[in-house]
């Protein structure tokens, strides 16, 4: 035995006792520990675990389908890849954002917007940092999927719309919603969804867009998706598609009869006020901003002078010209002020207030220089300025901006489309309120030949023009087929009025004499009222005025038939050194023209069919089935009561 | 001596509960490597468990005297292996740890078998000592035992092993009689130092930047999930997520998808807990604390003082393992890279473990041996 080691067991039990006291509670210590984390916040560190294995991917929706009235496709989808950025690991994304910045093409400062823009949302939420990838971007995203883990790709689907503009201003276009988007969307919206931002793609933005789904996968911790091991898929909505009134076929034509000319085209069936023609030029094309307009190309578009993002069919607010001799006489009518018999001597000006007013005919090319002794039949048909100053004068503004007010002007019809102007009737109590001055009697003159500070948009004048020639009637012009709940408004016209207008404006086309008597149909009762007006409005002619392109504004509204019309056309030309009946009323001619080319070509078929019906092997689908147009409550922006039987001035005063 | 210990005093049932959390350790590191490049791993650990076993027999045959007897040449041996590891030692993880041994063919990690020959030479040193009361003199001797090896293994730098060295030295001195005044000074510097460590512009002299990044890492460590703090919080998230029943042997997502960081080594407890739930950290838990108190009556009945020294020194170890060990796991201490005894994955910590059970068999077979 060593010399060290004696025969000493004197143990500290004691402090033995003690070690094992200590060694008690640390177990205790630790299990305790394991009861805080397992058992009382076991929920919490159960979503955390869920969050690190499933990633979840978003399966966007595809936008509903836009019809037409006979179910072509005017709008539909395409397939395309967009580029997500996983920001579940932000020091990752930081470190590969310079390559993802040089490999797909997107500058530096527009990254770190998008990442900064989104900084709010849960970093487990992946964002779209190219909505359209091409074919590189593609080769770049799966030959880096290793080194660069946080980018990743996903199938969407890209609206297609009609090419070169067609229809475009009616459809509007989608893209990324603004933040303003996002607030009234009440949660349904986040940055970098995409949403309609214009027409029918903004007003049916939330039938048009569907709900989008979520593929979830689970991820090891490297972020390799785990193939073998399924998740729950939360399918994606479809959004539902719309059926138009529009017809492709009346489109068309429209858009062929307009040509390159500014201006605009609004068809409309006032029966029930489907909308069957609609169309601005000059118009962009959606396609360009399907996927993400440029801030550059954005501006271009908004700063354009011709200004082709302008739906003139219902933003143009620009003086009616001699298509309000309508309203003019239809309440010279219908006031017996003057009456009915009244007749004026033109000889090519009037004088009133020691100031003279010019007739049209005084200016024209060719012919004689005054109308002679005209009453309201050939003043409508001829379009005689100095009947119509004498009946202004007589019936006075009180009176016309009345009768104007319950036709419309001055009123959105409210149609289902974003940002329609109201146009403007002028009143002693707009001027006040405005401008703030008296109102010059000698205003009325101007004003009741269209002139002055009366405008009205394209719309506005079809849907007046067709519910005065089916006896005060104004259906609102609507863009769904077959839509429910259609605004109507009845400002019943006595019938010896419908009929001495509708009288006149059928003659403007089909007596000798009247102002479009080159656009007569065979077989066709086109009538119709031509208008031109030598300003755009006061401002715009201020800052334009040395584009002779805009001095004139050239007005159709025809309809046929005569009575209770079944298709009205306002045309406006935005043309110089033309008027009305000239430049618009082919397009008008066009239009109806192809409508009742296809209404007999149709009713023929019927007939044929029935009488011989051709011998068949097997059944042939012709009819493809279309879902109907959602019920939508259409808006009514600026409801005007039609039992208001006060003169709007008196409303204003 | 002449009289050799006959099987029945072996103790079998720290035998047992030993056999038992090898198994755990077994299960779950199978659990954890089966489907990912790792698959074998179990097996390769049974192999370690069976020599460590073979080995802990063989040294509870040799008397405990005889080795305390050597224990300035195995001091002395071990200091100059440190010294061979700083100098040619196998660089791995970026630290100095590992020397090949020539015919095992395995790495061996010399810092374990230092922390065996400590446990020796400090119950030797504490056997000495002849007064019930330990005097400043003597503690500065066995400080200084301890501070030349610890210098060395913190030099490598293993933290974690180094630190091991300290609560060896803080049981002995406590049984050989440390004045409570001593204990309360000692208490006092401890905090200190531990206080420091978190005390950026004391740590930035003292640790490595590796070191200091565990430490922030742990008292922030969602601040960057997946940087330093990552681990700790997989494990708290793997551990938490288990629940009280567990997800399931083989269905811990933490665990298979390999969230948790070297989930069949050190964070062994982590995958563990999540698989099992804290039912089977109930198990695991009471299995170590029935295997440390089994080491502390051993100690109680020790023939000699030098024998309880020898098993307080492996009781002190094993303890202090488990607990820095697990408080890891569960996040409530910084990541210092120390395994858990029996269970994590390991030739050479195994092999230690196994060695210093058989210093306290050894003390055992001999207890009524004149």
């Amino acid at each position: 035995m060593s010399y060290w080691f004696g025969n000493d067991n004197r143990l500290p039990q004691a402090r033995l006792a003690v070690a094992s006291y200590v060694i008690v509670g640390m177990i205790g210590v630790l299990l305790l520990g394991f009861w805080k984390l397992q058992v009382i916040d076991s929920d919490k560190y159960d979503t955390l675990a869920e969050r690190n294995r499933v990633r979840e991917i978003p399966i966007i929706a595809p936008r509903g389908r836009m019809l037409d009235r006979d179910g072509r496709v005017l709008v539909d989808n395409r397939p395309s890849f967009s580029v997500l950025l996983l920001r579940e690991d932000m020091s990752q994304v930081e470190k590969h954002l310079g390559a993802i910045s040089d490999g797909l093409g997107i500058p530096m400062a527009d990254l770190e917007e998008q990442l900064n823009n989104t900084k709010d949302l849960p970093h487990f939420e992946p964002i779209i940092i190219k909505p359209e990838a091409s074919q590189a971007d593609v080769a770049f995203i799966e030959s880096h999927r290793v080194d660069i883990p946080v980018l990743e790709m996903i199938s969407v689907s890209r609206r297609r719309y009609q090419p070169e503009g067609f229809l475009s201003h009616a459809v509007g276009y989608v893209g990324e919603v603004s933040e303003e988007q996002i607030e009234e969307s009440n949660g349904k919206l986040r940055p970098g969804d995409f949403a309609g931002k214009s027409g029918l793609e903004r007003q049916y933005n939330d039938i048009l867009m569907g709900t989008d789904g979520k593929r979830r996968v689970v991820v090891n911790s490297v972020g390799k998706e785990m193939k073998d091991m399924r998740l729950s898929e939360q399918e994606a909505i479809p959004g539902k598609q719309i059926q138009l009134s529009i017809d492709y076929d009346l489109q068309l034509v429209a858009e062929q009869s307009l040509g390159a000319r500014p201006g605009a085209v609004v068809a409309l069936d006032p029966r029930n006020g489907e909308v069957l023609a609609m169309l601005s030029h000059p118009a962009a094309d959606p396609n360009d901003f399907a996927v993400r307009i440029s801030g550059d190309e954005w501006k271009r578009l908004n700063e354009d002078p011709e200004k082709p993002l302008l739906n003139r069919a219902i933003q143009a607010q620009l003086a009616p010209g001699s298509v309000f001799k309508i309203v003019t006489a239809t309440a010279m009518l219908e006031d017996h002020v003057p009456s009915e018999s009244f007749k004026t001597t033109c000889p090519g000006y009037a004088t009133f207030f020691g100031r003279q007013y010019h007739c049209w005919v005084y200016y024209a090319k060719t012919g004689r220089k005054s109308h002679g002794v005209t009453d309201l039949h050939e003043a409508i048909l001829k379009s005689c300025d100095v009947f119509f100053y004498n009946v202004g004068l007589r019936l006075g503004i009180e009176r016309l901006a009345y009768y104007a007010s319950h036709f419309g002007i001055g009123h959105k019809t409210g149609i289902d489309l974003p940002s329609e102007e109201p146009g403007l009737m002028p009143s002693p109590g707009w001027v006040q309120r405005v401008q703030h001055r008296k109102w010059y009697q000698g205003e009325v003159i101007s004003v009741s030949t269209g002139q002055g500070a009366v405008t009205t948009t394209p719309v506005q004048l079809a849907r007046m023009i067709g519910g005065i020639a089916s006896g005060g009637v104004f259906m609102q012009p609507h863009m769904l087929k077959d839509a429910p709940n259609v605004g109507v408004e009845r400002f019943p016209i006595s019938e010896p009025t419908a009929e001495k207008i509708t009288d006149a404006m059928y003659g403007v086309v089909n007596e000798p004499g009247g102002t479009a008597g080159q656009l007569r149909l065979a077989g066709i009762e086109l009538s119709g009222k031509s208008g031109t007006a030598q300003v755009i409005g006061y401002d715009t002619l201020a800052r334009i005025h040395k584009q002779k392109k805009f001095d004139d504004n050239a007005w159709f509204v025809g309809y046929a038939p005569r009575r209770n019309p079944e298709i009205v056309v306002s045309v406006l030309v935005q043309e110089s050194g033309k008027h009305g009946g000239e430049a618009a009323g082919p397009v008008v001619r066009d239009v109806i023209k192809a409508y009742y080319d296809k209404k007999n070509k149709k009713e023929g078929q019927y007939t044929a069919e029935t009488k011989a019906p051709a011998p068949r092997s097997k059944p042939v689908t012709t009819v493809v089935s279309v879902p109907r147009a959602p019920r939508v409550a259409l808006k009514r922006q600026e409801a005007v009561s039609a039992t208001t039987a006060r003169p709007v001035s008196e409303r204003e005063r | 001596m002449k009289n050799a210990p006959g099987t029945r005093d072996y103790d079998w049932w720290l035998l047992a509960i030993l056999t038992t959390i090898c198994a755990l350790g077994v299960i779950e590191i199978y659990s954890a490597t089966h489907g990912s490049s790792l698959a074998g791993m179990h097996w390769k650990q049974v192999r370690w468990l069976a020599v460590g076993f073979l080995l802990m027999f063989a040294l509870s045959r040799l008397d405990y005297h005889l080795i305390l007897d050597q224990a300035p040449v195995l001091y002395l041996l071990s200091i100059a292996a440190l010294i061979a590891v700083l100098s040619v030692g196998h660089t791995r993880f970026g630290a100095k740890r590992w020397i090949n041994l020539p015919g095992i063919g395995e790495l061996l990690q010399v810092s374990e078998l230092v922390k065996l020959v400590i446990i020796i030479v400090l119950a030797r040193f504490f056997a000495e000592v002849r007064s019930d009361e330990l005097d400043l003199r003597d503690l500065i001797k066995a400080g200084l035992i301890v501070g030349v090896p610890l210098i060395l293994i913190l030099k490598q730098p293993d933290l974690g092993t180094a630190l091991v060295l300290m609560p060896m030295l803080a049981v002995g001195a406590f049984l050989a009689g440390l004045k409570w005044q001593h204990t309360a000074v000692f208490s006092l510097v401890g905090i200190f130092l531990i206080g420091a460590v978190f005390y950026p512009p004391v740590s930035r002299r003292i640790l490595k930047p590796y070191q200091r990044e565990r430490i922030t890492s742990f008292l922030h460590p969602e601040e960057d999930a997946k940087g330093s703090g990552y681990q700790l919080l997989q494990s708290k998230i793997a551990v938490g997520s288990g629940g009280f029943w567990g997800k399931g042997f083989g269905n811990g997502t933490q665990n298979q998808l390999g969230y948790i960081p070297v989930r069949y080594s050190d964070f062994i407890m982590s995958a563990w807990a999540e698989e099992q739930g804290f039912k089977g950290v109930l198990l695991a838990l009471g299995l170590y604390m029935a295997l440390l108190l089994r080491l502390v009556q051993n100690a109680q009945r020790a023939k000699d003082r030098a024998g309880m020294f020898l098993v307080m020194g492996v009781a002190a170890a094993l303890g202090f393992h488990v607990l820095v060990n697990v408080a890891m796991v569960i996040g409530a201490m910084p990541v210092t890279g120390i395994p858990l005894p029996l269970m994590s994955y390991g030739g050479s910590a195994t092999l230690f473990v196994f060695l210093a059970i058989g210093l306290v068999m050894n003390v055992r077979l001999r207890r009524f041996v004149n």
